[in-house]
């Protein structure tokens, strides 16, 4: 924001922006002295470090206020106040400095990465017209895909469940009259734990109603290559096996097409064994896909999306899905939206009972979303989108763990 | 028994029969798909690495080991001799059983030797060992912070991420676990 400058506060909100003010500027700023020896101090914060000469410097792990003046190569200190001290050894391994700015201040530059991100969204979405809302994360059902868990919530009084995804209520609204609808939340996914899976994770879903998947899919290729070009300059991400372009368009690659190219297998065959399918996927295919370009991984085979429509006239059938992958990681997963309300129904009891058959939880089909598409759906189309992943992309990490404040381990 | 979601780094469980310890692990998730476990093992009988991939869900037998303490001798060619400090019977391991753990022997040190069946298959050195640094590039005088590590040899041939301020001929601790270094030790 420009203006006038901002009378709430004279000092520097982070200790880089020290670093990027002029010789001879006056500056006033908090840190934490983290090196010191007879005539200097080095004072730290999540985002950078700068040499203060001062003649007495604290002890390390002391918080002060400096007020000095910058010089070439740091501030020559008029005055530094102590204003707080560390009752441990500083820094301490293990503790909140050395998680933000441990491996050169990977987490902190995460936590900028994802406020940049969130920007990021919403100047896309808004310039395009979407309304940004918010729906419950405490529902009556979670959705009944077989192999999502869900956490349950206990004390409102009614049987409620985290989302793992807030589809449901977002398709409500756009019953009600909303045709561009996005929200950034959390969804929650019980056992789920590795480097890219946190049972409590950041997800971005918009729906674009009287449109159809291929929209939501050019969002997707403008929304990364926009960030990309933001953070980077240019349309490229750091990858895990070399800079991945990211410029759109991105490839469309029907899933059977990959089983084929990429495992040198007939989908078709290996669908009735699940495990098989999965396992090709998971092991095969996905490692090998956006390596150097994203692409689309698109028609999937109809019992692998409950809630996509179908695409019409093919058999054996397949459905209006699709999953952008970039660095061998699924980025999101999104529809051409099933609008039939009695088709949906029939493929929630189908998916029930396959619930109830392998001892999973089986949850109560959400008749309030089930009664909103005898209303009426427009066809739409919609995306959810991993914000943690983006980030990780952005930022070329490798572990989800890296870019989020408070992965489970730090809970 | 185990199942795939106790898999963690150094979980020892038995697998076609044979003793196994977690080297490494990844989940692996398909979006809306089957989950799975992909690990990296080391076979503790003959030190060799392997990779298997779990479904979830799958379910081990626990491995009981039993651990004796033995006072670490010489190595001597490949193997590594140990001695039992009461019967004074003695017993050697190979590096590959080893693993990480030979980093940190030293002549004379007590480790515990982990058995099998009676079989001694590994060892496991003390969680913190002091270990002399021998060689490294100077340090920076003052910088007393832990942020920012530089490659030092040690004593006994392992490799080790210390701070700045770490010099050859320094003593240090190492946390045998995770194989990095806690703090510099004062003789």
């Amino acid at each position: 924001m420009s203006g006038p400058p901002s009378l709430a506060s004279t000092l520097e909100p982070s200790i880089d922006s020290v670093n990027a003010r002029p010789p001879g500027a006056r500056v006033r700023f908090g840190g934490r002295v983290t090196a010191r020896d007879g005539t200097s101090a080095r004072i730290e914060d999540a985002f950078g470090a700068v040499i203060v000469t001062t003649g007495a410097p604290p002890e390390e792990g002391t918080l002060v206020v400096v007020d000095g003046t910058r010089s070439a190569s740091g501030v020559l200190a008029g005055h530094v106040e102590a204003v707080g001290a560390a009752r441990v050894p500083f820094p301490r391994a293990g503790g909140e400095f050395r998680a933000l700015t441990d491996s050169g201040r990977l987490r902190a530059r995460g936590l900028r990465a994802r406020a940049e991100v969130l920007r990021g969204i919403r100047a896309y979405f808004d310039a395009q017209g979407f309304l940004e809302v918010e729906t419950p994360s405490a529902v009556l059902s979670p959705g009944m895909d077989l192999h999502l868990t869900a956490l349950e919530v206990r004390g409102i009084g009614a049987e409620r469940w985290l989302v793992t995804s807030s589809e449901y209520q977002m398709k409500r609204l756009l019953v009600g009259g909303l045709s561009r609808i996005y929200q950034t939340g959390r969804a929650f996914r019980a056992d789920e734990s590795g480097a890219r899976h946190q049972p409590e994770f950041s997800m971005l879903e918009w729906y674009r109603g009287f449109e159809d998947a291929e929209s939501v899919m050019r969002d997707t290729e403008e929304l990364v290559q926009g960030l990309a070009i933001a953070r980077h300059g240019t349309a490229t991400l750091p990858g895990d096996e070399g800079p991945i372009d990211v410029t759109a368009p991105w490839q469309r690659l029907p899933v059977s097409q990959a089983f084929e190219s990429l495992a040198g297998v007939d989908m078709w065959q290996v669908l009735p064994d699940e495990e098989s399918f999965f396992r090709t996927l998971a092991l095969v295919i996905e490692p090998k896909l956006g390596r150097s370009r994203p692409v689309f991984l698109t028609e999937w085979p109809a019992s692998m999306a409950s809630l996509a429509r179908l695409i019409p006239g093919r058999t054996p059938p397949v459905a209006d899905r699709f999953e952008a992958f970039v660095d061998g990681m699924e980025l999101c997963n999104g529809f051409g939206e099933l609008t039939c309300p009695v088709e949906q129904r029939a493929r929630l009891e189908r998916d029930r009972a396959e619930r109830a058959r392998l001892g999973l939880t089986v949850h109560a089909l959400d008749e309030r979303f089930l009664s909103s598409l005898e209303e009426g759906m427009p066809p739409s189309g919609g995306n959810a989108l991993g914000i943690d992943r983006l980030v990780m992309l952005l930022l070329g990490a490798q572990d989800l763990r890296e870019v989020m404040g408070f992965p489970q381990d730090r809970i | 028994m185990y199942d795939t979601t106790d898999i963690r780094k150094n979980l020892k469980f038995i697998l076609d029969g044979v003793p196994c310890l977690v080297v490494d692990f990844q989940f692996v998730k398909p979006g809306k798909g089957q989950a799975f476990t992909r690990t990296k093992l080391r076979n503790m009988l003959t030190g060799t690495m392997l990779e298997r991939t779990f479904k979830t869900g799958e379910r081990f037998e626990k491995a009981d080991m039993e651990e004796r303490q033995q006072q670490f001798l010489y190595p001597e060619g490949d193997n590594y001799v140990f001695m039992d400090t009461k019967s004074y019977e003695q017993l050697y391991l190979t590096r590959e059983q080893l693993g990480e753990g030979a980093n940190y022997l030293q002549d004379g040190m007590m480790v515990d030797v982990l058995f099998w069946n009676e079989r001694p298959i590994g060892v496991t050195p003390p969680t913190f060992v002091e270990l002399t640094v021998i060689e490294t590039e100077p340090g920076f005088k003052g910088d007393t912070s832990s942020n920012t590590l530089k490659p030092a040899k040690l004593a006994t041939g392992a490799s080790v991420g210390v701070p700045l301020f770490v010099n050859e001929g320094d003593m240090i601790k190492i946390d045998t676990r995770t194989g990095e270094y806690v703090e510099r030790v004062k003789r």
